[in-house]
């Protein structure tokens, strides 16, 4: 019985191995196989010093970053207020973060082009216009990172939500209250520390999403990385795609090193245990 | 289990032992009243054990002390000093939970000296008098552990010297042994009561089990639906029930039906000195188990309806003639004859008897 299971198991994980390698392999191949040459790494070596490539993930880093501190800023103290302070509120807020998911980003970055419009055409006359230009800044677009801020909260209100479910927050508070903590001590000394595990996931998918989105950027003119992958993918076809396993690469990289910094800390205080 | 002792430094407690008071305290949560006038006052030093069914306000109170929740109404003053709209951190009022309540992210030691680093107490400091608080629970082996590694009565240990890690006025203790195994409960609560009585510390403990308060507290207070029913020593609580809630909620009692006339009732064909301020005409008269004498009767109009093996006693319910049951404990030899359905007859001692006005059933 428990023979066959594992046997069940082999499968499974084959099957899946197949369905994830295969492409991947491919890629791999197309893009060092070149019909003529033999196996070169060319267009690896190319992708460094192409126009564009540094720049645009440095973008997208940036943007990942300020991404998840924004909506970790927002997102965090709200749903711990919630939980302390107002639990009947909770699916309310459930629907209004789930959202997103339901807005298709085409038509929400059509929105956001005729916000963009419409501003500074009303408001040219106030200090408001500047704003409305400095979002908007070709370096660091602060529309994006509101709009992936938008995009993120389902995704990070559930992380949250269920890091929240694991510990009972209340009674860490209180706890924390009557050693002599304020408010803000109870929440930074007392229960933060116990999300580490809801805090990481969130970044983990803030980051993805920020690195991997197209829409929105590509329609409000910006060259993030996944701006440049596709405008490079027009040109030269086998570079695109060895960029594309770049990006791969390079985005389960800082996911490891997230969840090295992550772990780290809880490693070190477990083994001082 | 770890011998404890005190320093000197824990002594220094002693000297400022707090006078706690609550006046006509009032909270309400939507419609259900949780307080309804509470007053009581607590001495310097003692270990007062609030007691009662859930949702008698026990906890509410308790908590209004710590300043998790605020009167609607009324004013908690700890030493003379209206403390009512300090806030929680200010409130100089350790506090153990229910559940556990330890930060699962910090180890024994932390835990013990989370308040001391709120205080911002220097770390070499904080680490002795966190080391030495936890050789005063017996736990001065397990200050590196996580609370995942310890046992829950560990846990609530730990908890106990986290709360007196800020040498507070007053000691809160919010059910802290009902998460724990019997034997546990039993050895910690004596544990608590040992301590308290050395640190001197002026301690309320909540709790909804009986045995449990009567057994480790200096006074107990029975409350019922957000008031005080009456707040005595438990030898007092338990022999001379201000009312009949509280003869009923301590300890067991049988209900045997009597006439009142003049201050004396008769029951079960004796008449007995009463008290109690009913009116005269049929009355209950409440009576502890132990109190009941039952002895082999041929003639007696009493059945043995069921025993019950308590060790030292045995427990007897008998049907009197009316059909009431009563209980009474007999030591074990006495009851060897009285098997279910022995006749026998019952009756009380010479002594004034309380009654209560009287329930259908």
């Amino acid at each position: 019985m428990a023979r066959r299971l594992t046997l069940w198991r082999w499968v499974v994980l084959g099957l899946a191995a197949l369905y994830f390698l295969v492409p991947l392999a491919a890629s791999v191949i197309f893009t060092v196989d070149v019909p003529g040459h033999g196996v070169t790494f060319d267009a690896y070596s190319r992708i460094l010093s192409t126009e564009g490539f540094v720049s645009s993930l440095l973008l997208s880093l940036e943007l990942a970053v300020a991404t998840i501190a924004v909506v970790l800023l927002l997102m965090v103290p709200a749903v711990v207020a919630l939980r302390l302070g107002a639990p009947r509120l909770r699916p309310v807020v459930e629907v209004v973060c789930s959202l997103p998911l339901v807005v298709p980003p085409i038509a929400f970055v059509a929105g956001i082009v005729n916000v963009l419009k419409w501003g500074p055409e009303h408001l040219s006359r106030t200090p408001l216009f500047q704003t409305f230009t400095a979002i908007q800044d070709e370096d660091f677009p602060v529309v994006l990172v509101l709009a992936y801020v938008v995009m993120a909260l389902p995704f990070v209100y559930r992380a949250l939500d269920a890091g929240l479910r694991a510990v009972d927050v209340r009674t860490l508070v209180e706890a924390a209250r009557s050693c002599g903590a304020g408010w803000p001590q109870a929440l930074l000394r007392a229960v933060l520390p116990n999300l580490r595990g809801a805090l990481m996931n969130a970044a983990f998918l803030t980051l993805a999403l920020v690195l991997g989105e197209f829409t929105v950027a590509q329609l409000l003119g910006f060259r993030p990385f996944a701006v440049w992958i596709y405008n490079i993918g027009g040109s030269q076809a086998q570079m695109s795609v060895a960029v594309s396993v770049l990006s791969l690469l390079v985005t389960w990289a800082l996911l490891l090193a997230l969840a090295g910094a992550g772990g780290g800390r809880a490693r070190t205080a477990s083994s001082r245990g | 289990m770890t011998h404890m002792t005190v320093t000197t430094l824990e002594k220094a407690t002693q000297e400022k032992a707090a006078t706690v008071e609550f006046r006509s305290l009032r909270r309400e949560f939507g419609t259900t009243v949780a307080l309804d006038g509470l007053d009581l006052t607590v001495r310097p030093g003692e270990f007062l054990a609030l007691l009662g069914p859930s949702g008698c306000g026990k906890t509410t109170a308790l908590r209004m002390l710590a300043g998790f929740e605020h009167p609607d109404s009324g004013a908690v003053l700890v030493d003379g000093e209206d403390v009512t709209h300090v806030p929680a951190h200010r409130r100089d009022a350790g506090m153990v939970f229910q559940s556990y309540s330890l930060f699962p992210h910090l180890n024994a030691l932390d835990n013990v000296a989370f308040g001391l680093r709120m205080r911002k107490v220097r770390t070499a400091e904080r680490r002795a008098r966190a080391a030495e608080l936890l050789e005063l629970v017996g736990l001065g082996d397990k200050g590196e552990r996580y609370p995942h590694q310890l046992s829950g009565g560990q846990q609530q240990r730990i908890a106990l010297a986290r709360a007196l890690a800020l040498r507070p006025r007053v000691l809160l203790l919010d059910e802290p042994l009902s998460a724990l195994d019997a034997k546990v409960r039993l050895s910690l609560r004596e544990e608590i009561r040992r301590l308290q009585q050395e640190l001197g510390i002026t301690t309320l403990f909540v709790t909804h089990d009986q045995e449990e308060a009567l057994s480790v507290a200096d006074r107990v207070a029975v409350m019922r639906a957000g008031r005080l029913e009456q707040c005595a020593e438990p030898a007092e609580l338990y022999g001379r029930p201000a009312t009949a809630f509280v003869a009923e909620f301590v300890g067991t009692m049988s209900r045997i039906p009597g006439e009142l006339k003049d201050g004396t009732v008769e029951v079960l064909g004796q008449r007995l000195p009463a008290d109690g301020e009913v009116p005269d005409g049929p009355v209950d008269v409440l009576v502890r188990p132990e109190a009941v004498h039952v002895h082999a009767d041929e003639r007696g109009d009493a059945r043995v309806v069921a025993t019950a093996f308590l060790g030292a006693v045995v427990r007897v319910t008998v049907r009197l003639a009316d059909g009431t049951e009563a209980k009474a404990d007999l030591p074990a030899h006495q009851a060897a004859g009285l098997g279910a359905g022995a006749a026998v007859g019952v009756s009380l001692p010479e002594r004034p008897v309380l009654v209560a006005e009287r329930i259908q059933k």
